[in-house]
């Protein structure tokens, strides 16, 4: 699991990916902070917190549409599945170097809240509980696009189909007003990111929320396990 | 060691693998042979583990692969027909990569030298720190080579060993897995069939999907040695030939296959069944004193036995 953590990490920075991925997350944390913080004057991270949400549902598709689709696609699965490393492993090792990638470019964050701290009094019980929050869903959508990714060989088509899952949970709360009470409704009301993040940037902290994150991650690391194992009686 | 026993796989309707069973010991080197579609890839991928088979069961060194695949294929090292690899690192990064994922040789200095060791033994000394994707199709194949061989593994499953090599490196390639075959177990999968009985001691011949040959090349050799069927060259004219053989106990044929060198004729003669003609063919020839330059023919090339072990099955289904 380690061999393939280190291996992905470096293969990141290697290639643009990481740097691309950590920059146009910067950007968009620097940008928000400029307009709501620093014109507003304000140390209160809630509403930046709140507009980086999309920004991470269309952000984690590029970085995890190549963890799966490329061992696919160069055989190099072959060399993975081949040697003493368990599947779950290696999907483990993958999907902890995603992680890493994104905390350390959600990291800006905690940067500004810091220098904030330095002109104004920051509400740092709060600001964790934006970060958690934040973290929580990065690690539950880098599962669910890991998933993906592990379907086709290709990466277009593996960032295609997370941009999609991205638009579907974006769109979620707007399609839970369009269908009338039911098993539908019932679906995208408890299945709803976005319903589960805000309480986050209110400052709430609630256990059902961790858990419904931490939960969605288990199961898609789950199946992309399984879509791996499939591989090999295919 | 491998033992197989059992094995089969299907894809969908298709049988890739029926109900395959053989076993290599340790010091062995085995050859696999087969047309395209046969089940030599199949059955290295389940080998290795990168399969899984619907039934039968495969021991790496007294390990189960389906019950113990981690311990199975810590002893296993692979070369895939296609080299695999990721092309933005380094030849000396993938390969401690490949140490990393084996979980052997945690020592750097211990590692380092085993590479460096290893580096010259495939010929990648000189571009180790290069990046793979940057390298020739030859020198892809050494690395693949080269991460079949880290840590020195008990059994080396080698798919096209020497594909894309030029002929030096094929020579050295083939010394160094006459080498680790001492004291490993190797399965070589060739289409090179002069590479087959060169390094290998025994053959497995697969038809689709079915073991239909298990033997040395010797013994392989024996059932399709056909000593009743020669070709010669003799000096002398057809005629003198014609007139000397006629005679020639149990003779079915004669055919004159023209002058290939300057004052000789080629003939292919034929007996019955159960008879040697070489024997009858030399005499009849020295008492009309033609000398005869050589015989050939009875010995069947590994090319011959292959072929007449795959058509000997086909006519059996008719």
């Amino acid at each position: 699991m380690t061999a393939i953590f280190k291996r992905e990490i470096s293969a990141y920075f290697h290639s643009a990916l990481g740097f691309v991925f950590c920059a146009a997350l910067y950007f968009f944390t620097g940008y928000y902070f400029l307009t709501y913080n620093i014109y507003n004057a304000t140390a209160d991270f809630s509403s930046l917190f709140t507009l980086l949400f999309p920004v991470v549902l269309f952000m984690v598709p590029i970085l995890t549409m190549r963890l799966m689709s490329e061992d696919k696609q160069s055989k190099t699965d072959q060399v993975l599945l081949t040697s003493p490393v368990s599947p779950f492993s290696i999907v483990l090792g993958k999907y902890l170097s995603a992680l890493c990638v994104f905390l350390l470019a959600i990291l800006m964050t905690l940067v500004l809240a810091v220098v904030t701290e330095v002109f104004a009094r920051v509400d740092w019980p709060l600001f964790i509980g934006h970060f958690l929050g934040l973290t929580l869903l990065g690690a539950a959508l880098i599962a669910v696009c890991m998933f993906l990714s592990s379907l086709t060989e290709s990466q277009v088509i593996a960032a295609l189909l997370g941009f999609t899952a991205s638009l579907f949970l974006f769109i979620m709360d707007a399609l839970t007003a369009m269908v009338s009470k039911g098993f539908l409704y019932n679906l995208f009301y408890y299945l709803s990111f976005s319903k589960r993040y805000q309480p986050f940037t209110y400052g709430i902290l609630d256990l059902s929320n961790v858990l419904f994150f931490v939960s969605i991650a288990a199961f898609f690391l789950f199946l992309t396990t399984l879509t791996l194992e499939k591989r090999r009686w295919s | 060691m491998i033992q197989v026993k059992n094995l089969s796989k299907t894809y969908g309707e298709k049988t890739a693998l029926d109900t395959v069973s053989f076993e290599i010991k340790t010091g062995e080197i085995v050859g696999l042979l087969g047309l395209n579609g046969a089940g030599k890839s199949t059955t290295m991928n389940i080998l290795t583990g990168y399969l899984s088979p619907n039934s039968g069961s495969v021991h790496v060194n007294g390990f189960d692969m389906g019950k113990e695949p981690g311990k199975a294929k810590r002893h296993i090292g692979y070369l895939p027909e296609q080299p695999a690899f990721y092309g933005g690192m380094r030849v000396n990064e993938y390969l401690n990569f490949i140490c990393d994922l084996k979980k052997i040789l945690p020592d750097k200095k211990a590692r380092q030298e085993h590479l460096d060791a290893l580096f010259s033994q495939v010929g990648l000394s000189a571009v180790k720190r290069r990046l793979i994707r940057n390298l020739s199709k030859g020198y892809r194949q050494r690395v693949s080579f080269a991460q079949a061989l880290v840590g020195n593994p008990k059994v080396l499953i080698l798919d096209e060993p020497t594909v894309g090599l030029d002929p030096s490196q094929v020579m050295e390639i083939r010394q160094l897995i006459r080498e680790r075959g001492k004291t490993a177990t190797v399965l070589i999968s060739s289409h090179i069939l002069s590479e087959i009985r060169e390094l290998c001691q025994r053959i497995l011949v697969l038809k689709d999907g079915k073991l239909i040959a298990d033997d040395s090349p010797e013994n392989l050799a024996k059932l399709t040695r056909r000593p009743h069927q020669v070709k010669i060259r003799v000096k002398g004219s057809a005629q003198q030939v014609r007139e000397a053989l006629k005679d020639t106990a149990g003779l079915v044929s004669l055919q004159f296959l023209g002058e290939n060198e300057e004052g000789t004729v080629d003939a292919a003669i034929e007996t019955e069944e159960g008879t040697d003609a070489r024997e009858n063919v030399f005499h009849a020839l020295a008492q009309n004193s033609l000398p005869l330059l050589y015989t050939y023919g009875s010995e069947a090339s590994l090319e011959d036995i292959f072929l007449q072990l795959v058509r000997k099955q086909d006519d059996s289904h008719l």
